[in-house]
């Protein structure tokens, strides 16, 4: 994603680039609404108010965005290694298994004193989907890619064949455990909130938001200023000078494969725990998707990522609303709209790279802040 | 003996059908992968084939418009994926990964859009579909001819045009790589394209023939799906099959031949699947259906982590060409 060019400024790089990609995203996406012969700037006022507009919007917007930052730190990590996971949906399930596991055994018991042990066991979780196609990638050279997908797979019938067969709440054909009960089941913020005087309505979004900023601050502190991530991002830059820094490469892909497991498994807590209630058959509704596209937007960086990750936010939320609004825009509009930012954003990241080091380089002055640098 | 063979030959009948768009996404997987340009695309290139297909055999009421719609639009979705990996040497897997989104999406949107019925296209009559063929002599085989009769019946026969079309596909593809000098400059392209280059011909233009023979083939297998195998585009019908036509072509380790022979056993097991729905089998009692279902990506696991042998990927895939300056 960060492949940075010596032609540009760092700004233009990080900053022009992106934000002209995401441009063309945004206008192949409005031709695709007049295509459906409806009116671009109707469909962007409404998906702005109804996802920044009223309390109980933000409130929404803000669950999304909770998981986004999850699985978009998790691609991140994933990528600063130079490996491509592509298997969050399925870390996402397996982790959901563990937090219903650790939740149910410990019903009844208050939030607070489960919350540790959930968050524990998503990330135990996670971590342990993403384990096996990493030792296969590390120690057997199998594709992460190709292992990842097969991954997905395994872990949504995983999930069903214990929602049916093991887990599914007793004398119901719902493929669902019970519900937990309401002292274990992690409060939303709209209930903590109400005493105060802040309104939220029924917006699910709850303090695993708080855990999601908290995973931002600390991905950041792992890539960039701690020996760990200075291996990571060198073994995924340069594998053959890794080696030659005495990095074992093997070991790396292993290490960030389980935090990237780990982070997604996080989303498991904001699902299961406080806005399902209960485990259900899709823990992470294509959120594991959407953290490619988030992560490619942000550029692997935490600040981008939590940015990139509140507009897919607004983009989830504003979509759920257009589709009341306008019957004929269903909410898939928001899977073409991530489709073209992963198309333009990542695929053709580069399209625009040699226009604008044409631009910039008739500065010269720019160019010697380059060299200086 | 006559129950088992009653039991197993429907099932292979099935197979046989359920195999068909496993092949042509798998043989499009492998025109484009042994050329070098990986891609993972194939699920969302059906997808928008057999919402083409639905939608062009609807309006034409005809199934060949719809076999050619279908065709267009995968070959549109094919140089997508060539622009941004070969022109532009972006992330194979990044935009493999747009394209199946883009077409979920759109498929989606458009289907509802125009037609309100929740994604789907409107139902098709026989006339605009592909049709089952009957060979000849199909009445007096099924009485005469006992368990030969019945297979001649059942799996010979009694498939639509496409289904022989994609066995066709498979000796083709063979002699088109292994005895023809545009099979052999692509298998060139896939290992060593500085070589091809060095002999002057364009590495982009036989990546872009690669992918557009996938793009034709994807268009095929989506057809399939939508106009002959059912009467309508339900949405995201592909339902994972473009994954699964991928891990068929890794298990197959990229050979024309061996991924036949994959696609039918992936087949197999599928409609083995529904078939033992809550039937218990001789000795191992009922099998979860979920063991079926996850069992192609199990194998495909396995072979990935050298169990049963290597599969080792074309050397270039998913490298982009860079020339040296």
């Amino acid at each position: 994603m960060s492949q940075a060019s010596r032609e540009l400024p760092p700004f233009v790089d990080y900053v022009v680039l992106p934000v002209v990609n995401v441009i063309t995203a945004f206008i192949a996406a409005g031709l695709v609404v007049l295509a459906i012969s409806e009116n671009p700037v109707e469909v962007v006022k409404i998906m702005i108010v109804g996802a920044l507009g009223t309390p109980e919007g933000l409130g929404y917007t803000l669950y999304y965005t909770t998981n986004f930052i999850f699985t978009g730190l998790s691609v991140a990590v994933a990528y600063h290694a130079g490996l491509f996971n592509i298997g969050p949906e399925g870390q996402a399930a397996v982790a959901g298994i563990g937090v219903a596991l650790v939740t149910l055994a410990f019903d009844g018991a208050p939030w607070w004193l489960v919350l540790p042990f959930a968050v524990a066991a998503a990330m135990v979780f996670g971590a342990a989907w993403a384990f096996i196609p990493a030792w296969l990638q590390a120690r057997r050279g199998s594709h992460i890619v190709i292992t990842t997908i097969m991954f997905n797979f395994l872990a949504a019938t995983l999930i069903v064949y214990l929602l049916v067969n093991v887990m599914g709440k007793a004398g119901s054909m719902a493929p669902e455990t019970k519900m937990l009960s309401d002292a274990t089941r992690l409060p939303l913020f709209g209930t903590l909130l109400k005493p105060l005087g802040i309104d939220l309505g029924q917006s699910p979004v709850n303090p695993t938001f708080l855990i999601a900023i908290a995973a931002c601050v600390a991905v950041w502190l792992l890539i960039w200023h701690t020996r760990l991530g200075y291996e990571i991002r060198t073994a995924g830059t340069n594998p053959q000078a890794a080696v030659y820094a005495g990095i074992d490469p093997a070991r790396i892909i292993i290490i960030s494969m389980l935090i990237s497991g780990g982070l997604t498994g996080l989303l498991a807590v904001n699902e299961v725990m406080a806005v399902q209630g209960r485990l259900l058959t899709d823990v992470a509704q294509g959120a594991g998707f959407v953290g490619i596209a988030v992560a490619l937007m942000g550029r692997s960086h935490p600040l981008g990522i939590a940015l990139a990750a509140f507009l897919f936010g607004i983009l989830y939320q504003g979509g759920a609303e257009l589709s009341f609004d306008i019957p004929k825009i269903t909410r898939d509009m928001i899977v073409v709209i991530q489709a073209l930012v992963i198309l333009f954003a990542g695929a053709l990241g580069n399209m625009y790279r040699p226009m604008l080091e044409r631009i910039f380089a008739r500065r010269p002055d720019r160019r010697a802040e380059e060299t200086e640098a | 003996m006559t129950e088992f063979f009653d039991m197993i030959i429907p099932v292979i009948g099935s197979a046989v059908r359920l195999s068909i768009p496993l092949l042509f996404a798998c043989f499009a997987g492998l025109f484009s992968e042994r050329s070098g340009v990986v891609d993972i695309g194939l699920e969302g290139k059906m997808l928008g084939a057999a919402f083409a297909a639905g939608a062009i055999a609807y309006h034409t009421g005809s199934a060949t418009a719809g076999l050619m719609g279908a065709i267009f639009v995968s070959i549109l979705l094919s140089l997508v994926h060539g622009f941004a990996s070969i022109t532009h040497r972006g992330n194979q897997i990044v935009s493999g990964v747009a394209i199946n989104f883009l077409a979920s999406g759109l498929t989606a949107l458009l289907g509802q859009a125009w037609y309100g019925e929740g994604g789907r296209t409107p139902q098709l009559p026989d006339s605009a579909r592909f049709m089952p063929i009957d060979w000849p002599g199909v009445a007096t085989a099924r009485v005469n001819l006992g368990e030969l009769g019945n297979f001649y019946v059942n799996v010979i026969s009694g498939h639509s045009i496409l289904v022989y079309a994609a066995f066709v596909m498979v000796p083709v593809t063979w002699w088109v790589l292994q005895r023809t000098r545009f099979g052999l400059r692509l298998r060139a392209v896939g290992e060593n394209p500085h070589a091809v280059d060095t002999a002057g011909i364009s590495v982009a233009l036989l990546r872009y023939l690669a992918v557009i023979i996938a793009g034709v083939l994807c268009g095929a297998g989506g057809t399939y799906l939508a106009i002959a195998q059912s009467s309508e585009f339900v949405r995201d019908m592909t339902a994972g099959k473009g994954f699964i036509a991928l891990a068929a072509l890794v298990f197959a380790k990229w050979r024309p031949f061996s991924a036949m022979a994959t696609c039918l056993l992936f087949g197999f097991l599928d409609a083995a699947g529904s078939r033992l729905q809550g039937t218990p089998l001789p000795f191992i009692g009922q099998v979860p259906v979920q063991v079926f279902q996850a069992l192609p990506y199990i194998l495909t696991v396995v072979l990935l982590a050298g169990f049963i042998g290597k599969a080792i990927p074309p050397k270039a895939s998913g490298v982009p060409y860079t020339k040296d300056r």
